[in-house]
């Protein structure tokens, strides 16, 4: 594939743009993260987008690469490009600042919201917490923690594009793996807020952010798993 | 309160699951059979199990199509509140009545 051309069309603006096409020649095993960088320094310098890690850790580098949210430093050109056209968009579902750069706040706030957020309680803990590796909690919080938040599947989800009070799968995975963080003293809050409207409860289990959740979560599943954590919370309140 | 509707929602479609499967099987058993509208009732009339079973189906039924339809109306036409659970209340309601009576008056027929 390398020396082909390449042919890259970028949306630039804000919500009001247009696309523009750029050309360029492919090189070995590039990524669409630096086909973008090699763009805005040879063609186009005012070009709007964001990276910090490139290795798949930072989450910042999201975008919406032929009609799909990816992570674009790890997305190989060769694995997507379709006829040897790229296009690339802002992330969906949220809104855009400049080019291919959205604005994460509601993203961010959501997770607030769910309670994603560590709750240690006002006294610390006298002891360790001991956790067994192989508990089923422990095994919950592993199948959920490594979120890099990059809102891929925030910008998957269908329900978070017609419900905006949909916390989405990023703020409920979280919640889940606090859920069972046996550490944690806000659980009668969280499962509050995650049933709230808005919450689980919203999801209409399609799974895009499972099948595209580029570090192999599946917020489904943490879905399911505060539908019954919250069922059981309400039949233990009222009986 | 989403929780308490998620729960009768799922306990609700599980009565469901068993009524409309009898439901089912008797209309077509009754059709294979060739039974009149004079047979049926003939075997529904004063058949408690009868009035047991549909009272039971209308109940589940009540409860478990308005939880549905309060997601509908929310996601589609953003009703919210007081108003959207005011009338699917009345919905419910409606559901119940229509449907106890029915199954009342082929009990009584
Ligand atoms: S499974 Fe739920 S959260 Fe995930 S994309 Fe579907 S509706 Fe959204
Ligand atoms: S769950 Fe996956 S797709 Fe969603 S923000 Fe975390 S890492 Fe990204
Ligand atoms: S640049 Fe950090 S994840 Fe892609």
């Amino acid at each position: 594939m390398t020396g082909t051309e390449l042919t890259v069309r970028i949306w630039r603006g804000q919500e009001d743009g247009e696309f523009q096409t750029y050309r360029l020649a492919t090189r070995a095993a590039q990524t669409v993260l630096d086909v973008v960088t090699e763009i805005q320094r040879g063609q186009e310098p005012d070009l709007a987008y964001r990276y910090a890690c490139r290795v798949g850790m930072c989450g910042s580098c999201a975008m919406t690469v032929n009609g799909a949210p990816r992570w674009t430093c790890r997305t190989r050109v060769s694995a997507v490009a379709r006829k040897g056209i790229l296009k690339l968009q802002p992330l969906r579902n949220l809104p855009v600042v400049k080019d291919l750069v959205v604005d994460m706040t509601t993203f961010f706030v959501k997770w607030q919201k769910a309670k994603g957020v560590f709750e240690p309680g006002s006294v610390p803990l006298a002891d360790f917490a001991i956790v067994k590796p192989n508990s089923a909690e422990r095994r919950a919080v592993d199948a959920g923690v490594e979120c890099i938040g990059c809102g891929i599947c925030y910008s998957a989800c269908d329900v978070v594009a017609w419900d905006r009070d949909y916390l989405g799968p990023a703020a409920l995975n979280r919640a889940w793996t606090l859920v069972n963080d046996v550490r944690d003293r806000g659980q009668t809050e969280r499962l509050a807020a995650v049933a709230a409207v808005g919450g689980c409860h919203s999801c209409h289990t399609h799974m895009s952010c499972t099948r595209l959740c580029p570090k192999n979560l599946a917020p489904t599943y943490a879905i399911g798993g505060l539908k019954r954590a919250s069922a059981r919370a309400a039949l233990k309140v009222t009986t | 309160m989403n929780s308490a509707l998620f729960i009768a929602q799922r306990m609700t479609a599980v009565i469901l699951a068993f009524a409309v499967a009898i439901h089912l099987v008797t209309i077509i058993y009754a059709a294979q059979h060739g039974l009149t509208a004079g047979h049926i009732l003939q075997r529904t009339h004063g058949n408690l199990a009868f009035l047991a079973l549909y009272s039971t189906f209308v109940i589940a039924a009540a409860i478990h199509g308005p939880i549905g339809l309060r997601n509908i109306l929310r996601e589609w036409l953003g009703w919210w509140g007081h108003r959207i659970d005011a009338s699917l209340f009345a919905f419910a309601l409606m559901l119940l009545a229509l449907g106890l009576r029915a199954a009342y008056g082929v009990f009584v027929a």
